[in-house]
């Protein structure tokens, strides 16, 4: 099947979205994920700023749009997709508050998935005196483009304060679901949130 | 094996003769006229192939290719058009059309009006954006063609995609629209007067009937057409390509050519007006300044692009002020809005507004894998 589904995030999505609805994916890559949704009857756009990877979306046929998510989603009307995704990208946005928002304006739902830093294994690289590196944050502190890095408490608390509702949360380590002590075990957290 | 991409080759004009009566958007009714046109590729069998290039202000039907005996006289738009191109001969038949009202061989007003037997000059009818639209569709009749597998074009070329899209729904299967904008600014209408006015008041001009005169306003169209071309360019390629340099190295305090951009404009301006016709330069720049297709729908972009069953294709360029990004993304918000598919790139060039003529490697990929992904 599909390497695209190898993805926790993208699987589940996968299963959230049904056909006919429409799908707005920011930061879209190659449109990988709106094709499969595209297969399978839902109606996607998305958004990315990168050249190559415009590119490679209109190669895929997908519905891009070539923007920069730190402006933004003018131009969206409020409530024109049923789900916005925002997948691995959060961390490394600079008005990631506002894009937040920005995707419960647009959106009736929101998919936001970030890696999470409250995993156990990053703690403990804290406890011995380094900035993690691992799979999920590949980079050095001196290159990594996260700027903005959370725990899922974090993000829970950043919900209830701007009264965002969350209508799902999953944790993933190893590609595998954690269901117990998210916080701690997980290191790939999505959430499905709604305006309260 | 590498694919080699070239030109279509040896290419020879066509000419479609239309007795239909047309009336216009203005009310007036021209009985009869004549479109140039070229094509490349072959039309296939089910005739689902064809892709109409529109062409812009000063472009013509001679979009690719080269005339017999003539290497030099590349097409317009040559670097986009041929096998292995973006518009790929191999699998696309293009076609492009001399616009009515043009001076390139179409019926325009240096073609004889029947009812006296001279030139028609200032008396030919205004033409419209949608006018152009509706001759095309005749010439798409006379070709076969049901339906357009895509309609393309830059800048006013990029205003009939759009049209094609909105009043031909059913013909037109991919709407391409570069370097464009759903209607004029302020600022885009208040440069089109000033070339207007350089025309027209030149003393050469006669009301538009120089040619009993056996003269032509060069001055105003040379005017005219260096105005134009300082807003197709951007500030920084400019800077770039000319900055201060002086022909010679010392100033001569005069109205000699001493900047080379001056050089550069008034070399632009003679070669313009040594072979375009300056009432067809008015109508253009007036069927530009009248392109509205919203205004039908009380300005209502989104409800008028509603009417389209195409999927698009638009894309501008970062430093092209004339018809800026912003404008494009007017077209994409109310797609968008509506739900329709669109695609959308703002290119990194430097060219300005003709940054859509150049073949940035870049741009014209984005342009090949989009129609590589249009079925036929």
């Amino acid at each position: 099947m599909n390497a695209i589904l190898e993805r926790p995030d993208f699987k589940l999505i996968a299963a959230w979205v049904k056909p006919g609805e429409r799908v707005l994916d920011l930061g879209c890559d190659d449109g990988s994920l709106l094709k499969l949704l595209a297969e399978r009857g839902a109606r996607g756009w998305g958004v990315e700023i990168d050249d190559a990877k415009v590119l490679a979306a209109v190669a895929n046929g997908v519905n891009v749009i070539q923007s920069d998510l730190e402006q933004g989603l003018a131009g969206f009307e409020d409530g024109a997709f049923e789900h916005v995704i925002l997948s691995q990208t959060l961390q490394a946005m600079r008005h990631t508050e506002d894009i937040v928002l920005e995707m419960l304006r647009v959106g009736r739902e929101a998919v936001v998935s970030f890696p999470n830093f409250g995993y156990w294994q990053h703690r403990l690289d804290i406890l011995n005196g380094h900035m993690p590196v691992s799979d999920r944050l590949p980079y050095q502190w001196y290159d990594t483009p996260n700027i903005h890095l959370c725990t899922v408490a974090d993000f829970d608390d950043f919900c209830t304060k701007r009264n965002i509702v969350i209508r799902e949360r999953k944790v993933f380590d190893a590609g595998r679901e954690i269901t117990e002590e998210h916080n701690f075990l997980g290191s790939l957290a999505v959430y499905r949130i709604t305006r309260g | 094996m590498t694919r080699t991409n070239h030109s279509v080759g040896q290419v020879s004009p066509q000419r479609a003769h239309f007795d239909t009566p047309i009336k216009l958007r203005s009310g007036a009714v021209l009985p009869a006229y004549e479109l140039v046109y070229e094509t490349y590729g072959r039309l296939n069998a089910a005739k689902s192939n064809a892709i109409l290039v529109c062409h812009a202000l000063s472009g013509h039907h001679h979009v690719a290719g080269h005339y017999a005996g003539d290497p030099d006289s590349l097409g317009w738009w040559d670097n986009i058009v041929g096998p292995g191109r973006p518009l790929d001969t191999e699998k696309f038949f293009v076609v492009g059309v001399n616009n009515l009202g043009g001076c390139h061989g179409s019926t325009g007003p240096s073609s004889p009006n029947p009812a006296t037997g001279k030139p028609w000059g200032a008396d030919f009818p205004m033409v419209a954006v949608v006018d152009w639209v509706h001759t095309q569709a005749r010439l798409a009749d006379l070709l076969g063609i049901d339906s357009w597998a895509a309609v393309i074009g830059g800048s006013l070329g990029g205003m009939q995609a759009l049209r094609w899209a909105v009043t031909y729904p059913q013909r037109v299967r991919n709407a391409i629209v570069i370097a464009s904008s759903p209607r004029l600014s302020a600022e885009n209408i208040a440069f089109n007067e000033v070339a207007r006015q350089a025309i027209l008041t030149d003393p050469d001009f006669h009301g538009g009937h120089y040619y009993e005169h056996n003269v032509k306003p060069v001055r105003g169209l040379r005017l005219a057409r260096m105005l134009g071309h300082i807003t197709y360019l951007s500030g920084d390629q400019m800077a770039e390509r000319f900055g201060r340099k002086l022909r010679n190295d010392s100033l001569s305090f005069g109205y000699d050519v001493e900047f080379e951009v001056e050089s550069y404009l008034r070399y632009q301006g003679d070669k313009f007006a040594s072979y375009f016709d300056a009432n067809t330069y008015l109508l253009m720049t007036k069927a530009l300044d009248y392109f509205d297709p919203a205004r039908e729908r009380a300005g209502d972009l989104a409800a008028t692009l509603a009417l389209a069953k195409a999927r698009f294709l638009v894309v501008s360029f970062t430093t092209d002020w004339r018809f800026s990004p912003a404008r494009s993304r007017e077209i994409v918000n109310a797609l968008l809005k509506n739900g329709q598919d669109v695609a959308y790139a703002n290119v990194d060039y430097p060219a300005g507004h003709d940054s859509f003529l150049m073949d940035d490697p870049h741009y014209h990929a984005l342009v090949k894998a989009y129609l590589g992904r249009v079925t036929l």
